[in-house]
């Protein structure tokens, strides 16, 4: 199913965005809902460009709060946040939609617009990229067929199984050709050999050079990715006992 | 325009296809209708007055008492400059009025009844010259404006022009509440769209777009129908205001009457769109 294509849309700052080191940047970042107890403190971590990350942590560590913050769905309530090389923790939110289309996201419960069809689902980061739908129709199919739905473009979510309503997310995350790719709990809702076939298309779009944070409590999924690292989250914290996500190791010759 | 106006076809399914179920274009409607009805009313009565101010505004009346020398009056007023249309009322019009609050005691010889004689008077004809050619003639006569008589008419037509232009725009105000009131409804039955909508990037002026379009398109279709209908009702109207057009000298609407009446359903829909744009807007940068 997870056949390589050569995607032709670029996403918005894609060629800057691989010069950079490190994707994001996280400086004792806290966040706190409402008048609430902080969900998440002293975040202190790098996501370099081009890695593979498993978030992992017990219900309720503040995995998802933390993948907000990363999609910018969230600000945090203190610490400052990077991504891309740019500083986001006060920026105006005029100017988080250009951001927000470098990162693709795939929902726990997928997020698909019900009365849209798998075609326009899978087209709408490129339409409100602004591609008219000749520029898109191409994309698109391609895409579906890499997920292995090119049979199913005209199916609405409601009538499209788990898996198949999932692999439509994961279209729509990566159509773009996001710089980072977030997903949370991507396999929760389907079967062992869905998750791996998962596993495979998120690690063929890593090869490609997106970064890829994937929050899960499925241990099998981390151990069939090898070179991926791990960010643990326990009681709202990152657990880095060794330090080498507060300071990542850089490769030989990186000017970042 | 049009283009601008009808989304692309895949930009139209992100909202569904609920135009017309929802209540936006039923109270554009009723608020066109009821809009059109009372401006109509509000120009016809404005005519009316302006009518009837410039009929009456020339018109003149002078009362001989009985026995005076009405004939004696009447060649006065002619002779002045600038004095038109000069009649004396007969004795037996003026008893024949009369009957109406006396009964037949007005046709009594007991009754002494004064004698009227109208003129009308040019513009910038001297009233005081008449003035002094009809005392010389009967000095017991007396000269009335006829716009003194109908300065209370005048007044409450126009006291009603107004009324009617509030209306209007109070009719506006609660059009603009329920587009409002429609904006944010069409808001939360979408926020899942919006949501999704914008964590992939669109901004607010795309989100606004899809709401803002869907909107003018229901408020123009709700103009239309309103005007179509108010249309009917004063074509139904006409015969009335043939009868009174009659007693105004014909005021009733002008072309440039109808032609601003023409334009109240495009400046509806100008501003149910400019609300609803607004209205969004506002609602959407309350979110991240």
């Amino acid at each position: 199913m997870a056949r390589r294509v050569s995607l032709s849309l670029q996403a918005a700052g894609q060629g800057e965005g691989s010069k950079l080191s490190q994707v994001a940047e996280f400086d004792s970042v806290g966040l706190r809902y409402g008048t609430g107890a902080e969900v998440l403190r002293d975040l202190d971590f790098r996501l370099a460009n081009g890695g593979f990350y498993f978030l992992t942590g017990p219900s309720g560590a503040g995995k998802t709060s933390l993948l907000k913050l990363l999609y910018l769905a969230q600000r945090p309530t203190r610490g400052r946040i990077r991504l891309f090389g740019e500083e986001l923790t006060d920026a105006p939110r005029e100017s988080l939609p250009q951001f927000r289309r470098r990162i693709g996201v795939v929902f726990q419960d997928f997020r698909l617009v019900r009365h849209l069809s798998a075609f326009d689902n899978v087209a709408l980061p490129l339409r409100i990229a602004g591609a008219t739908d000749e520029q898109v129709e191409g994309p698109v199919r391609e895409m579906l067929a890499w997920v292995g739905l090119a049979d199913r473009a005209s199916a609405r979510p409601p009538t499209l199984s788990g898996g198949e309503q999932q692999r439509v997310a994961i279209a729509r995350a990566v159509i773009n050709r996001p710089d980072l790719l977030v997903a949370d709990e991507p396999t929760g809702n389907v079967d062992a050999a869905m998750a791996q076939r998962l596993l495979h298309l998120f690690s063929a779009l890593n090869r490609q050079g997106t970064t890829v944070v994937v929050a899960t409590h499925d241990v099998g999924l981390i151990s069939a990715t090898p070179g991926a690292k791990l960010i643990r989250l326990e009681g709202g914290s990152v657990a880095d006992p060794t330090g080498t996500l507060r300071n990542p190791p850089r490769p030989l010759g990186s000017d970042g | 325009m049009l283009a601008r106006l009808f989304a692309p076809p895949s930009e139209a399914r992100l909202l569904g296809d609920e135009r017309l179920r929802g209540p936006t274009a039923w109270v554009v409607a009723i608020m066109s209708f009821s809009i059109m009805v009372i401006a109509a009313a509000g120009l016809a009565l404005t005519n009316t007055a302006g009518t009837l101010s410039q009929t009456i505004e020339a018109r003149y009346s002078v009362e001989v008492p009985a026995g005076g020398n009405v004939a004696a009056v009447v060649s006065a007023i002619r002779s002045a400059p600038g004095a038109t249309d000069v009649q004396a009322i007969p004795e037996a019009e003026m008893r024949r009025t009369l009957e109406r609050w006396l009964g037949s005691e007005a046709q009594s010889g007991e009754l002494p009844v004064p004698a009227l004689v109208n003129f009308d008077l040019k513009q910038g004809a001297d009233l005081s010259d008449v003035q002094r050619r009809v005392r010389s003639a009967s000095p017991e006569a007396k000269i009335t404006t006829h716009q003194e008589a109908v300065a209370p008419l005048l007044r409450s037509l126009r006291l009603l022009q107004w009324v009617a232009f509030g209306l209007v725009l109070l009719l506006s105000a609660a059009a603009s509440a329920a587009v409002v009131l429609a904006a944010r409804g069409a808001l939360d039955t979408h926020r899942f769209t919006i949501e999704v909508m914008h964590g992939i990037g669109a901004t607010d002026l795309q989100v606004t777009r899809l709401f803002q379009r869907k909107i003018a398109i229901d408020a123009f279709i709700g103009s239309l129908a309103g005007a179509a209908a108010a249309a009917l009702v004063l074509l139904m109207l006409t015969a009335g205001a043939a009868f009174a057009g009659e007693l105004t000298g014909g005021a009733t609407l002008s072309g440039f009457d109808f032609l601003f009446l023409a334009m109240l359903p495009i400046a509806l829909t100008v501003l149910a769109t400019w609300v609803a744009r607004t209205a969004v807007l506002a609602a959407l940068r309350k979110a991240l």
